[in-house]
């Protein structure tokens, strides 16, 4: 019963997916990227990965798809079509690439194997000591913020940096001047 | 600014229980999905939506950029002093074991201070990222 759900969600991405490389409207492009998500959210669901699922609904879902709207109302909705010759030579790299990573995916272990490696290098730690060494009943949470501290530090200051560079490139203090500056006709435009 | 009525009604019946919803999926994060990234996007969600319905001049009014600024790096000094306060009270960088007289009332405290830098951080650089791009076309939304 649950293959048939994971076959049925991924065949939607797939045509999803297909549809967002066809169409030139990227408006409407934006909204199905939107709805990709949302059926990744439900396919992390079906998998038990609720922190994921959460995590792609809130980003993917909402806060990317509002972000790519207000670059779409800065700069064009419309996708500019370049006609170019087939090029057979970027065709053969596309097709040898895809069919390396389809090979590679044979070696893979089934999905939920419990003699999986990725099951045996810290997780039976996690598992059985998590109750006693952290107390804290969502095991994603202990380890993403205590066993795995260093890296959701580093991923916060990853965060900062983003926002760090949004601000050199779009801001410019031209933000915080045109806000003090509201009341005063003179400072309309651009600023110091 | 948008003018519809029921959107505006609506929106300020929602934009409160987003927020509150926010702070739950934050504090809530060691019984339950979610944690700091989450609750800091829904919070951040929460602000857009407030420009979009109210105007970006009104909302930088509510949430003014530079307290938001203050914020995104707040929330990461947040994060790095409790590792260095670990240090300082003779553990490794993070380990939360030496923050109470107990090792797992140590841990609940480093990951409830740990989670609201994360989500201070998130929801601060959402609002900051929107407020940029929003207040780079126009004046208004």
């Amino acid at each position: 019963m649950i293959d048939v759900v994971h076959i049925v969600l991924f065949t939607f991405l797939a045509v999803i997916a297909i549809a967002i490389i066809r169409l030139r409207d990227l408006f409407a492009a934006v909204m199905l990227m939107g709805i990709f998500s949302l059926l990744s959210a439900s396919l992390f669901t079906v998998m038990d990965a609720v922190d994921v699922a959460f995590t792609e609904a809130a980003v993917g879902a909402g806060i990317s798809t509002i972000l790519m709207l207000a670059t779409l109302s800065l700069t064009t909705s419309k996708e500019s079509t370049l006609y170019q010759r087939p090029q057979p030579l970027a065709l053969i790299a596309v097709v040898l690439t895809g069919a390396a990573l389809v090979f590679a995916t044979f070696d893979m272990p089934r999905y939920g194997d419990p003699a999986a490696p990725i099951h045996h290098h810290v997780a039976d730690h996690y598992i059985e000591d998590t109750d006693a060494e952290i107390g804290v009943p969502n095991m994603v949470t202990a380890i993403l913020a205590s066993y795995r501290g260093y890296d959701t530090w580093g991923e916060t200051t990853v965060i900062f940096t983003a926002c760090v560079g949004v601000l050199l490139l779009l801001g410019g203090g031209r933000t915080y001047y045109r806000w003090r500056h509201r009341d005063d006709p003179a400072a309309e435009s651009d600023g110091p | 600014m948008i003018r519809h009525v029921i959107l505006r009604a609506l929106s300020k019946l929602l934009i409160p229980l987003i927020m509150l919803f926010a702070l739950y999926v934050q504090f809530h994060g060691d019984y339950g999905p979610g944690g700091g990234f989450q609750a800091g996007v829904i919070f951040g969600a929460a602000i857009i939506l407030y420009a979009l319905m109210f105007g970006l001049e009104t909302a930088q009014r509510v949430f003014p950029p530079r307290v938001l600024e203050f914020l995104v790096a707040f929330g990461v000094l947040l994060y790095g002093s409790v590792g260095i306060d670990t240090i300082f009270l003779g553990g490794n960088f993070l380990d939360y074991g030496v923050l109470a007289h107990d090792a797992v009332h140590g841990q609940h405290l480093g990951i409830l201070l740990v989670e609201l830098g994360v989500g201070i951080t998130v929801a601060a650089v959402m609002a900051t990222i929107f407020f940029l791009f929003a207040g780079r076309g126009r004046r208004d939304v």
